[in-house]
């Protein structure tokens, strides 16, 4: 073995005289280089012309068709949550499609994949904005994907809009937020819980920006209010291993736990909580990233009795929402699975209506335009009546409190009386004072 | 491997020879540099921006192809120093965009003040050396203590696959002082340069660039000075070299070393052009990911790497911008099929058929190899 | 005392699961110097196979739908194992580092063939009533049925394992391959088929320990990726090739990570598991337990 010719040949070259090396390669890597440089522009019909680009305007709306961006993950460990929103964008424009179109013109979707993976976001939405030059994107879900494009649409003046509950403390000029900000989830959640007489809680949280920014909220309100935290825990993305957590928590005397765990995690949370003995009745948990689709994921007789908070269920009783659950239904049917409604999927649905209502009523699709129309919008949604703030671009949205049943859906078991105002920076609170600051003047 | 069918040739005379000797190798590397320096002329900026992104995969490829296809030793977790020299990078971009003020991350996870070891980044000085320095002075004790104890093959490949996890873990955990899993984004500035504007973005490609011709002629040279010669020698067995007397350790260490400081270089290149570094880049994905670049080009090719890095990170956008939901089939096969069908990479198959030779269908076995293997112990 | 104890039982839980899915890991390693990075994979596919079983049967059958899912398991991922054995992996024998690369781009291929037949969502399996709920030992330590049902099984398929190698004559054959296979083959042992049953056998046990981990946690395309990287720690920790060393690895890694995550938080303890793993390997480069006519 170890007399190789090989490795004699190349010791005998180290200790031995430099050969002159042989080349071909140089004539190898032309071809292979110019053919890079045509397939790199060769799909792009609009190569070197559109060097002026880029910047804001009526992308978009030439020819009789629109181009709207959709902009979610269909791969990686995020598709689990975005193909639901994706499919709920694209019922939402074939919905718009089918009832005459946006002044005129058909809206066309241009789906790209962020893949799970923050570049790759910013990478597709450069690319929506400045190669397709789509006039609105529809997309995300992670508030690190979040982040990761805002640069890009700020930078280009281009408008996303948002579908997803989030941590708040952000208000874009570019983004319209269609999700419910914390004091449209997490405020009134803890309210509702304080109300109930919890006092202690036990925060669980994945480790990323949104539970350790919603437990920052939740102790500064709970300080304000006589509630006390036992403690904080977060896991990494991903963690399936819960038997530990649980012994610290049942280690403790805390009668909620506050959960703000992420995808997969909460399959295993829930399951292990269950198997070491601990019921919904024992012990109150409050979930926020929770909706139908997990739920049923997890297994109804798993999360039986546990505590959700949200804008929408799919049980919502309002005439608009008798209509969308057969319809995203029988959307995803065609795809292959029917899918239960979920909070996030209705907010995608809206984002697509409030756009083109904003349109229709700039009569353009240019964003500034479209951006001032956005204020005040009004629109009849699957939850309830919604309106479009003034000036912080989120939408003020009915806040519920659910329980989910044994069939994995969830019944609404406490709401606020009519729509809450969004207030991102909680500058209302008077605890809130602290995240105020973080507003940019 | 290539010099190897030299020797079957009539030999040139010696002066001609000579020449020829220095200006062959170099001849890719002018190619290249020009090409990639004309291109802009035929993109979009869209397509621009994203071949410059592409050239920052290329300068690591380099520095991945010199421990892997040059040395033997299979890293997984280049991540780690991209995502280092990125970070450095992005540090210094973040504390420029806060002018003064606490940046929005920490502001939001609870810091008052920026942290200690923040301070420097304030400083250009400090900051771009720092992304090429810190990550050669880490991957230097890593891999010294991980070659010291005679860690090699697929364990060194495992070490550093987990090294890219856990540091990926660690990064998002410290969220106060790396912005969690949303990284480090939204920059506006880079020496008082709007990084939207078209201009910025045209020297950050020509820099690009022209790194990456730098990067290929110090590869170029490296491996074809007495000491890649070594590095090969390593590659193919490396108790030999130990015996004929030379310090392996320290050789490998300092290979991985000039290998992460590339890798370092090319993060600190790609933040400013792709607007964001995040524990995402620096995980076990990227890091595998980055060795698919080098192993589709041609391994121990120094052009093979680069060309690799382009073409895969190019099919790779077009794949999932064309089958967004089948393109991860596309991805798999390219791994198995460049593995299995092409070993030698799409540079070494090419000479190959220059030579009129079958393309070596399999990888030469490298003794060292053979010594982890079972079935080499009957000869120990 | 109580919370020690339920730790103490949560690293033998954590630690067991992790064995079952090293020791393939382990075998194709030691055997063929094979660095499996679709092993994950054959978690994913033990779990939808609990999956199938259960939907196939329907929900009369819950009481016996797992244990059947069970040996349907084994076999499904045994058979894939082996089939990814016959067409790709002996084809790059000796060259360990693309036998990595090229198992990698299999694990895209699985995991986006699972998110096109299942689809991207999680599906879930309902745990047998008779699985639900635990031992309460004392007031704060529970046993869980099914942590002790998972313990067992991994006890047991380890004894049969070791039963195979050593009682049997296939087994036989497998550890002279696994000692020497140049001898092996001269003395007839058919080394190719060794090598096709052992990876299956590996296979098949990350499948069982799948189907397990579906009754635990979630089930998705990329549930593989979550115990993967761990087990290799387990793999190299306990020596390359060493069933007894690999078992060792585990529980010890299994213990670390639960007690560490209860003193301090899950990402730390995870970070620091794997510098105590480096730290150790300082010290004994081969592992807990050394191959014999290692360096």
């Amino acid at each position: 073995m170890t007399n190789d010719p090989r490795t004699n040949y190349w010791l005998r070259k180290r200790f031995g005289r430099r050969t002159i090396v042989k080349a071909g390669a140089a004539l190898a890597v032309t071809p292979a280089i110019a053919s890079i440089a045509a397939a790199c522009g060769g799909d792009d019909d609009d190569a070197p012309a559109t060097a002026t680009g880029g910047s804001s305007g009526s992308g978009g709306s030439s020819g009789d068709t629109i181009k709207v961006g959709i902009l979610h993950s269909l791969s990686g460990t995020m598709a689990v949550s975005e193909v639901a929103v994706k499919d709920a964008d694209l019922m939402a424009i074939e919905e718009i499609n089918a009832s005459g179109g946006v002044l005129g013109k058909k809206l066309e979707p241009k789906v790209e994949d962020g893949a799970s993976d923050w570049p790759t976001f910013a990478e597709k939405a450069k690319k929506l904005i400045q190669s397709d030059k789509v006039a609105v994107t529809f997309g995300c879900w992670t508030s690190a994907s979040r982040k990761a494009v805002l640069p890009v649409f700020e930078s280009n003046k281009a408008l996303l809009y948002y579908p997803v509950q989030y941590e708040g403390l952000e208000s874009s000029p570019y983004i319209f937020y269609t999700g419910a900000t914390t004091n449209q989830q997490i405020v009134p959640s803890v309210e509702y819980l304080l109300e109930q007489g919890k006092k202690n809680f036990f925060l669980v949280g994945s480790d990323y920006v949104f539970p350790r920014t919603a437990n920052k909220i939740i102790k500064a309100q709970l300080a304000a209010s006589g509630g006390k935290v036992i403690a904080e825990e977060y896991t990494p993305l991903g963690h399936t291993e819960y038997a530990t957590l649980i012994a610290k928590i049942k280690s403790s005397n805390a009668d909620v736990i506050y959960n703000t765990l992420n995808g997969d995690s909460n399959v295993a949370f829930f399951k292990q909580l269950r198997d070491a003995g601990i019921k919904a009745s024992d012990l109150t948990t409050m979930s926020v990233s929770i909706a139908e689709e997990e739920a049923a994921a997890i297994g109804g007789d798993v999360m039986e009795g546990h505590l959700v908070a949200w804008n929408y269920y799919q049980t919502v009783d309002t005439p608009e929402n008798k209509k969308f659950v057969p319809a995203y239904q029988a959307f995803t049917e065609k795809s292959g699975k029917k899918r239960p409604t979920s909070d996030p999927v209705e907010a995608a649905y809206i984002s697509v209506y409030l756009w083109a209502m904003a349109v229709k009523k700039a009569g353009t699709t240019d964003v500034e335009k479209v951006k001032e129309a956005m204020a005040g919008l009004e629109f009849a949604a699957p939850e309830g009546p919604v309106k479009v703030h003034p000036t912080n671009h989120h939408i003020s949205k009915t806040v519920r409190i659910g329980k989910i049943r044994r069939d994995a859906l969830i019944d609404e078991i406490w709401a606020t009386k009519g729509p809450v105002e969004p207030d991102p920076y909680l500058e209302t609170y008077p605890w809130g004072k602290e995240f105020a600051k973080e507003k940019k003047s | 491997m290539a010099a190897s069918a030299s020797l079957a040739r009539p030999r040139t005379r010696p002066a001609l020879g000579a020449a020829v000797g220095v200006i062959r190798p170099l001849l890719p590397v002018v190619i290249i540099g020009i090409i990639l320096f004309l291109a802009p002329a035929f993109l979009s900026d869209f397509r621009q921006n994203l071949l410059a992104k592409f050239l920052c995969l290329a300068i690591l490829a380099v520095g991945i192809d010199l421990m892997w296809g040059y040395t033997g030793m299979l890293s997984l977790g280049h991540g780690v120093w991209f995502g280092l020299g990125g970070y450095a990078m992005g540090m210094y971009l973040k504390l420029e965009d806060a002018d003064g003020r606490l940046p929005d991350f920490m502001n939001w996870s609870g810091l008052i003040a920026v942290p200690w070891f923040w301070k420097p980044f304030e400083h250009p000085w400090f900051a771009l050396p720092a992304a090429v320095i810190g990550p050669g002075i880490l991957a230097f004790l890593v891999g010294y203590l991980v070659f010291r104890s005679r860690v090699k093959g697929a364990y060194f490949s495992i070490i550093t696959q987990a090294l890219a996890l856990i540091l990926s873990i660690f990064f998002v955990g410290q969220q106060q002082y790396t912005g969690g899993t949303n990284g480090l984004t939204n920059f506006s500035t880079l020496f008082g340069f709007s990084l939207a504007d078209r201009s910025t973005q045209d020297v950050l490609y020509f820099l690009t660039v022209a790194v990456l011709v730098l990067t290929m002629l110090f590869a170029t040279w490296l491996t074809r000075a007495p000491l890649g010669s070594l590095l090969v020698a390593i590659r193919d067995d490396e108790d030999r070299v130990r015996f004929s007397g030379h310090n392996v350790t320290l050789v490998k260490a300092g290979v991985f070393a000039v290998s992460a400081a590339l890798a370092g270089i090319a993060g600190a290149l790609y933040v400013p052009q792709v607007g964001i570094i995040s524990p995402a880049n620096m995980g076990i994905v990227p890091s595998i990911e980055f060795v698919l670049l080098v192993a589709v080009g041609g391994r121990g090719t120094i052009t093979g790497a680069v060309i690799g890095a382009i073409l895969v990170s190019w099919a790779r956008s077009t794949l999932s911008e064309n089958y967004p939901d089948t393109w991860l089939y596309f991805f798999g096969a390219l791994f198995i099929g460049a593995v299995l069908l092409f070993p030698a990479g799409i540079v070494g198959t090419w000479r190959a058929l220059l030579r009129r030779r079958p393309a070596p269908l399999r990888w030469p076995r490298s003794p060292a190899a053979a010594r982890l293997d079972p079935r080499g112990a009957a000869h120990e | 005392m109580d919370i020690w104890l339920q730790q103490l039982f949560n690293g033998i839980s954590l630690g067991s699961i992790l064995l079952l899915v090293a020791i393939g890991l382990a075998f194709s390693f030691g055997l063929m110097n094979v660095i499996n990075m679709a092993h994950g994979e054959m978690i994913m596919i033990g779990a939808y196979c609990a999956y199938l079983a259960e939907r196939t049967l329907g929900s009369g059958a819950i009481d016996y739908a797992f244990l059947l899912a069970l040996p349907f398991a084994f076999a499904i991922a045994g058979l894939i194992g082996m089939g990814l054995e016959v067409t790709l992996i002996r084809r790059l024998y000796g060259r360990p580092l693309d036998t990595l690369l090229a198992t990698w781009g299999v694990s895209l291929v699985l995991q986006q063939a699972a998110r096109s037949i299942f689809g991207a969502p999680n599906v879930q399996v309902t745990t047998p009533p008779w699985l639900q709920g635990g031992i309460a030992v004392t007031g704060s330590f529970t046993m869980p049925y099914i942590r002790l049902f998972i313990i067992g099984m991994v006890l047991v398929a380890i004894l049969l394992v070791w039963l195979y190698l050593v009682r049997t004559a296939a087994g036989r054959r497998t550890r002279a391959t696994m000692q020497n296979r140049e001898i092996a083959a001269a003395l007839g042992v058919r080394t190719p088929r060794v090598d096709m049953l052992t990876f299956g056998l590996g296979s098949g046990l990350a499948g069982l320990a799948g189907c397990a981990l579906a009754l635990i946690g979630p089930i998705g395309p990329s549930l593989g990726t979550y115990y993967i990287v761990d087990s290799f720690l387990v793999v190299i920790l306990g020596g390359i090739g060493q069933v007894v060393g690999t078992a060792i690895a585990a529980v010890a890694v299994g213990g670390a990570n639960a007690l560490l995550e209860f003193q301090l938080s899950a990402s730390v303890a995870k970070v620091l598991v794997f510098v105590l793993v480096i730290a150790f390997l300082q010290w004994r480069p081969a592992g807990i337990i050394a191959r014999r006519a290692a360096r």
